[in-house]
């Protein structure tokens, strides 16, 4: 009853890392030989501090999608937690774009941002302002890309956050209130305490599906303007299929499959400190 | 009081969401003219459905959306029929190495795709498999997170009731798919649909692991329509948007309440 489980799960995810690390040690461009060289492709990655750049803008990305999601998704969450068919509507509005596809999210907000006919070009021309290319900018490129993972993300931690806030037992609420604690105390020491182990759950989750985002940098930047939005995940597609170096593709997946691995510690070890949110 | 103004605040918010997608309905109907027009046309002046047209001519819609929705579906199907049997294993069966092949499981939750496609890769193109529907639907046709969640619905199912089947003459089969499924609707129900939606809107598999038309998905025929062009022909990719959109929208205001309980599962 588990073989084809089991049988699958091997071929697919612990088979494909040994591969990768094998495959790491040699040079190899899909058409000739393949030269056993070591750990050049390590070295060549690390070289010029490409490697830790690359590490570190993506963390800059998931940081920037996480607090943005959180903060946003808790307020909306405490906005919508009404009942109503109006609220309900709203909940839906917001939740919905964490159901369409990245492709449209991308393509959306690209029309939005554009220069020429976009609605943030158009509104700024309107008030006789200049036009802005955020993605044109390097220093906007990373923000930007984050805002709009920000915005398909929000739906769900702020789904997420309502859960949180509904598990809340009434009674707290009314024991601080008979204390004297006014709204913002109640918030400050019952809301907010009592969210810990659900604020874990969406940070952590969040902060891994942003580590792995690929769709709106291949679809919106390329990577570009000049590497700035140049992901991790961007970077092995790169490597694997733009430059034929399957080599450097494997390296760069086992560094990436072992911060992966550090991000789902992390996880357990926040999880594991606030209580699990089951 | 407090009530209205916390509506005004949540329709203010709301309308982040729905202004964009306003807008890519609204440029969907738009002609090149209304699009590069200044000052700018808002809103179209009629429903062109010139844009609509444009895709329908650049990729082959029907083909597209029947390959997607074949794959995603049958990937859906797939993992709830091999969660079953492998999440009922792990729940009820005593057996050597259940703890290990539990723990395998538990392993694969943690490794996306994006870590393992440059050696998946490899090994179909070994075995000529890059450009079919195999590649697109093998890699997924186990999900460790929906053995994981079959297998954490079982262990709250009581064991008596597996016992009085066994005790009638049934089957482990049966039991599996006939005694057991039914208890287990709820938690099946959202993993086909939530497995469904991602696998219908997913780029990045079908991307990597196709290189022409054989079976190019809608995603990726839909992201095309920006490359192809240059310049301004947003009305074109917003209509691409709203038809790769429609189904899966259509799906969410079907089946709200079970995406909404999948993503609040394990809270």
């Amino acid at each position: 009853m588990l073989a084809p489980t089991l049988a699958l799960l091997t071929v697919f995810f612990v088979v494909p890392i040994g591969v990768a690390v094998v495959e790491s040690f040699f040079s190899w461009d899909m058409l000739t030989p393949a030269v056993f060289v070591g750990g050049a492709n390590y070295r060549a990655l690390v070289a010029h501090g490409a490697l830790l750049a690359i590490a570190l803008r993506t963390l800059g990305y998931s940081v920037m999608v996480v607090c943005a999601t959180m903060s946003a998704g808790l307020a909306l969450a405490l906005l919508v937690d009404r009942p109503g068919p109006g609220f309900a509507l709203v909940r839906a509005s917001i939740f919905s774009a964490y159901v369409v596809s990245w492709v449209a999210v991308a393509l959306l907000w690209m029309a939005l941002l554009d220069t020429n006919g976009g609605l943030l070009g158009n509104t700024l021309r309107a008030l006789g302002a200049p036009p802005v290319a955020l993605l044109g900018d390097p220093r906007w490129a990373l923000p930007t890309i984050a805002a709009i993972g920000a915005w398909k993300l929000t739906g769900y931690a702020m789904i997420i956050f309502l859960a949180g806030l509904q598990s809340i037992p009434r009674s707290l609420y009314e024991a601080a209130a008979l204390d004297g604690a006014g709204p913002w105390a109640r918030f400050r020491h019952v809301t907010l305490p009592m969210l810990g182990p659900t604020s874990a759950f969406v940070g952590t989750t969040t902060l891994i599906t942003s580590f792995q985002a690929f769709d709106v940098v291949r679809i919106i930047t390329q990577g570009g303007p000049a590497r700035a939005t140049e992901l991790f995940v961007y970077a092995i597609y790169e490597q694997i299929f733009l430059d034929l170096s399957v080599g450097r593709a494997s390296a760069l997946t086992v560094v990436f499959f072992v911060l992966l691995l550090a991000l789902a510690a992390l996880q357990l070890a926040t999880w594991r400190g606030r209580g699990a949110p089951t | 009081m407090r009530r209205h103004a916390a509506f005004a605040g949540a329709c203010l918010a709301a309308a982040a969401w729905l202004v964009p997608y306003a807008w890519m309905v609204a440029t969907s109907f738009k002609t090149l003219r209304e699009i590069v027009e200044r000052p700018a046309v808002w809103l179209p002046l009629s429903l062109d459905l010139g844009a609509y047209r444009e895709v329908f001519a650049t990729i082959d819609v029907g083909r597209s959306m029947a390959i997607t929705i074949a794959m995603a579906a049958t990937i859906a199907v797939l993992q709830v029929v091999l969660a079953l049997p492998a999440g009922y294993a792990l729940a009820k069966l005593r057996f050597v190495g259940r703890r290990f092949a539990f723990a395998v499981v538990l392993a694969c939750l943690l490794v996306p795709a994006q870590a393992t496609f440059v050696p998946v890769f490899l090994m179909f193109a070994r075995v000529r498999l890059i450009d079919t529907m195999a590649a697109l639907i093998v890699p997924f046709a186990v999900s460790a997170l929906g053995t994981f969640l079959v297998r954490q619905a079982l262990t709250r199912v009581p064991d008596e009731l597996i016992e009085a089947a066994r005790m009638d003459g049934a089957s482990e089969w049966t039991i599996i798919y006939r005694v057991l499924s039914p208890l287990l609707r709820p938690t099946l129900v959202s993993l086909l649909l939530v497995s469904f939606v991602f696998h219908y809107n997913d780029y990045f598999w079908p991307l990597v692991m196709t290189t022409d038309d054989a079976v190019r998905t809608l995603p990726l025929g839909v992201a095309l329509l920006r490359e192809q062009g240059t310049g301004v022909r947003w009305h074109i990719v917003m209509a691409g948007n709203v038809i790769l959109s429609l189904p899966v929208l259509a799906v969410f205001a079907l089946a709200q309440r079970h995406l909404v309980r999948a993503v609040r599962g394990p809270i």
